[in-house]
C-alpha cells in the first residue's frame, strides 16, 4: 500500500426523494481511501452500502459535496465523461454477476475492450490472460448461463480486470454463493489486491468477507465506525 | 470515437441474440406491420395495374377524337359531315389515293355475365372498320378468325373470354333483338382493346339504328404526338365541336379513375399503421424493460447511453423490416397477376391484373420502416436514460 490518497470524499450528502418524503442516506461524509486498499464496507441491509459504491463508481451523484479521484474532481463530471471515467478506472464485480447471457464467457470478458483501442488480436490475448488468472482458460467457449455461480462470478471478474483498472468495486461479490465458493472468490480478490497492486473496494454484509480485506469500515445511520484490522 | 460504432454493433448484435427471449411478442409485432404493408401493397398493385392496362392501349401515333365535352367514348356522338371536315385537317397520314387514314367507330354498351360473382356487367361492342384492327398494335387473332363485313358476327378480347362466361369460340349470343355469332378471339398484348368485342361498324349502324353517325375516330398521325394541326381545324370551324387527343392521353385520363382506390389504400394501410405502431411500441418497451439490466450494466463498463439508443432503435428496425419484406412477399405471391375487371371510365368492365413493381415494394418497406422508426424511437430513449444503479439493484 502506498500512501497516495486515491479517493477523498469532501463532505458528502446523499438525498432520495420518495413521493414526499425525504431520504437522507449521508449527511456530510468524509472519507479517503488509499491506493492498493482491499476496504471492506459493512453494515447492515438499507444503510447505504450499494449508494456510497455507486457515488465512488461515479454511477450516481451526491446531492452535495464533492468526490476527488486521482487529485481530480468526478462528481461534477458529465454522463459521457463519466462513462469514460468508469470504462478507464473501475472494474465493477455485482452481487448477481451481470453477464451478458446471450455471449459465450470470452465474449463476456471482451467487453470492456470494445471501448479500448485495442486490435482484435491484443484483445483475444488480454481476454486469454483475464481468463487464465481467474482459472476458466478451458471455459472460454462456455455459455455462462450454463456455469455455477462460482464460475459466473470469475468470469464477473475477469471482465473488471480485461482492460487493467487501477480500480475494483464490489457489490455483495459473495452474496450469493456458498461459503467454500465464496472463500475461492474472496482469495482471488484477495490475490488481486497483494500481488497485481489493484485498489478493491467491497460491500459486504458478511463478517467472514470482511476479514480477507485490509481495513473494513462499519456503515450505520449514514457515519462510519473505523476498526482496523491486522492482516 | 472508432469504439462508438464497436459499441453500437456489439449492443445490436447482443439485442439480436436476446430476441428469443422476446419471441412470441416480437413476432406478433412483426406480423402487424407485414399484415399493414400487404393490406397497402393491394391496393396500390390494383391501382397500378389498372393504370398499365390503359395505358398500354395507347399509342401516340394515333389521335382519338371526340365530341367536346363528352369524357369518353361511349357519350361521344360524330356525324359524317364533321368527320369529313375534320379529316382533312393536317398532319393526317394519307394513304397512295391520298385520302387520310382513319377508323370511324361505334362503341355501345352489351350485357355480359361476371364469372366470379355471376352479376351482370356491362360490356363495350365496338364497331370497327378494317383500318382501325391496323391502328391496334399487337393486334392478333389468337383463335377462329376475323369477322366478315356485313355479317353478325363478332371477335372477343381474351380478357372478355376468361372474365365473362358465354363468349365461347362458335356461340351465339343475343345484344337486344339482333343475334351474333362469336368467330374468332383476339388480342392486344395485354392492353384494355381486350375488354372489348368487336364488330364490323357498318353491321353495328344497322343493327343498333346508327344512321350514318359513329362515336368516335381515330387517326393515323404524320407525327407522333403532334395534334397541333388538328386542335388548329377545331379552333377555325364553329362547326366542329371536338375533343382530340392523343389515344395515349386519352387512355391515361382514363386510368385516373382508380387513383381513389390509392387514396383510399394509403388511409386504410396508416389507421391500421397505428395499430401496428402500438404493438410495435409496445414489443420495444418490453425489449427494453427485458434487457434493463444488461443495458444498466454495459454502461457502468463504460458504453454510452448512444449505444443502448441505437441497439434499441436497431432492433425495432430490424422487427419492421422483416415485417415489411413478409408484406410485401405475400402481396407478391398472392395478388401479383392476379385478374379482376371493374368498371372503367366507359361504364363498361376493364379487365386487368393486379401489378406490382419496384417503386411499390419501396412504398411497403418505408411504411414499415416508418412505423420501426416511430416504434423503436421511444423505447430507445427509455433505454437511453436508464439509470446505470439499476445494474446494482437485487434480484437475479
Ligand atoms: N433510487 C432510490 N430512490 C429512493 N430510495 C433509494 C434509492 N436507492 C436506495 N434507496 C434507499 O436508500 C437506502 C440505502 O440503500 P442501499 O444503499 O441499497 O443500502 P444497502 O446496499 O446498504 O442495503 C435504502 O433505504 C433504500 O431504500
Ligand atoms: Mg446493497
Amino acid at each position: 500500500m502506498t500512501d497516495k490518497i486515491l479517493y477523498d470524499l469532501r463532505g458528502v450528502s446523499k438525498e432520495f426523494v420518495k413521493g414526499k418524503e425525504k431520504i437522507t442516506i449521508f449527511d456530510n461524509l468524509n472519507m479517503s481511501i488509499k491506493e492498493g486498499e482491499f476496504l471492506a464496507i459493512m453494515g447492515p441491509s438499507g444503510s447505504g452500502k450499494t449508494t456510497l459504491l455507486n457515488l465512488l463508481g461515479g454511477v450516481d451523484k451526491p446531492t452535495s459535496g464533492e468526490i476527488w479521484f486521482n487529485d481530480s474532481r468526478v462528481d461534477n463530471l458529465s454522463e459521457s465523461q463519466l462513462a469514460k471515467w468508469r470504462a478507464g478506472n473501475i472494474g465493477f464485480i455485482f452481487q448477481f454477476y451481470n453477464l451478458m447471457p446471450m455471449l459465450n464467457a470470452e465474449r463476456n470478458v471482451e467487453l470492456p475492450l470494445l471501448l479500448t483501442n485495442l486490435s482484435s488480436k491484443q484483445r483475444k490475448q488480454s481476454v486469454a490472460t483475464a481468463m487464465e488468472l481467474v482459472g476458466l482458460s478451458d471455459r472460454a467457449k462456455h455459455m455462462t448461463s450454463e456455469m455455477s455461480g462460482g464460475q459466473q462470478q470469475r468470469v464477473a471478474i475477469a471482465r473488471a480486470i480485461v482492460s487493467d483498472p487501477k480500480l475494483i468495486l464490489c457489490d455483495e461479490p459473495t452474496g450469493d454463493l456458498d461459503r467454500k465458493t465464496a472463500d475461492e472468490i474472496l482469495s482471488m480478490l484477495q490475490l488481486l489486491n497483494r500481488d497485481f497492486g489493484k485498489t478493491i473496494l467491497m460491500v459486504t454484509h458478511d463478517p467472514s468477507a470482511a476479514t480477507y480485506a485490509k481495513r473494513t469500515l462499519h456503515l450505520d445511520k449514514g457515519e462510519f465506525v473505523e476498526k482496523e484490522l491486522t492482516t | 470515437m472508432t469504439s462508438i460504432f464497436s459499441q453500437i454493433f456489439t449492443v445490436i448484435m447482443m439485442n439480436i441474440r436476446s430476441l428469443p427471449r422476446r419471441l412470441w411478442m416480437s413476432f406478433a409485432a412483426t406480423l402487424a406491420i407485414s399484415v399493414v404493408v400487404a393490406v397497402l401493397l393491394s391496393f396500390l398493385s390494383m391501382s397500378n395495374g389498372f393504370k398499365k392496362t390503359l395505358e398500354g392501349a395507347g399509342s401516340d401515333k394515333t389521335a382519338i377524337i371526340t365530341r367536346s365535352g363528352s369524357k369518353s367514348e361511349l357519350n361521344s356522338v360524330l356525324s359524317k359531315d364533321v368527320i369529313n371536315i375534320i379529316t382533312t385537317a393536317p398532319g393526317i397520314v394519307k394513304n397512295a389515293d391520298g385520302n387520310p387514314i382513319y377508323s370511324a367507330e361505334l362503341y355501345v354498351i352489351v350485357d355480359g355475365i361476371k364469372r366470379t360473382t355471376n352479376t351482370k356487367a356491362n360490356l363495350p361492342l365496338r364497331g370497327i372498320a378494317a383500318v382501325g384492327i391496323d391502328l391496334r398494335s399487337n393486334f392478333e387473332i389468337v383463335e377462329g378468325r376475323m369477322f366478315e363485313p356485313g355479317r353478325n358476327e363478332i371477335i372477343v378480347g381474351t380478357a372478355i373470354l376468361r372474365e365473362f362466361s358465354g363468349f365461347d369460340l362458335g356461340t351465339t349470343v343475343k345484344f337486344g333483338k339482333s343475334e351474333w355469332t362469336v368467330v374468332g378471339i383476339f388480342s392486344t398484348g395485354g392492353s384494355a382493346f381486350e375488354s372489348e368485342l368487336w364488330a364490323d361498324a357498318r353491321t353495328l349502324q344497322s343493327q343498333f339504328r346508327r344512321g350514318n353517325s359513329f362515336q368516335t375516330i381515330r387517326v393515323l398521325l404524320e407525327e407522333p404526338g403532334n395534334i397541333e394541326g388538328m386542335l388548329e381545324a377545331v379552333k377555325q370551324d364553329p362547326r366542329l365541336i371536338l375533343d382530340v387527343q392523343t389515344e395515349i392521353d386519352y387512355f391515361k385520363e382514363q386510368g385516373e379513375a382508380l387513383s381513389g382506390m390509392v387514396n383510399l389504400g394509403w388511409i386504410l394501410s396508416i389507421v391500421m399503421s397505428l395499430g401496428a405502431l402500438a404493438g410495435a411500441l409496445n414489443t420495444m418497451y418490453t425489449s427494453v424493460a427485458d434487457r434493463e439490466r444488461e443495458i444498466a450494466t454495459l454502461r457502468a463498463i463504460g458504453f454510452s447511453n448512444i449505444s443502448a439508443f441505437f441497439g434499441t432503435l436497431a432492433e425495432s428496425l430490424i422487427l419492421s423490416l422483416i415485417g415489411g419484406v413478409i408484406g410485401t412477399l405475400a402481396a407478391y405471391i398472392f395478388m401479383d397477376g392476379l385478374t379482376t375487371s371493374t368498371l372503367g371510365g366507359n361504364f363498361t368492365q376493364v379487365a386487368f391484373s393486379f401489378h406490382m413493381s419496384a417503386d411499390l415494394f419501396k412504398s411497403g418497406l418505408i411504411l414499415a420502416l416508418a412505423i420501426g422508426l416511430i416504434g423503436g424511437f421511444f423505447p430507445a430513449l427509455r433505454a437511453a436514460r436508464l439509470p446505470v444503479v439499476l445494474a446494482f439493484r437485487g434480484g437475479a
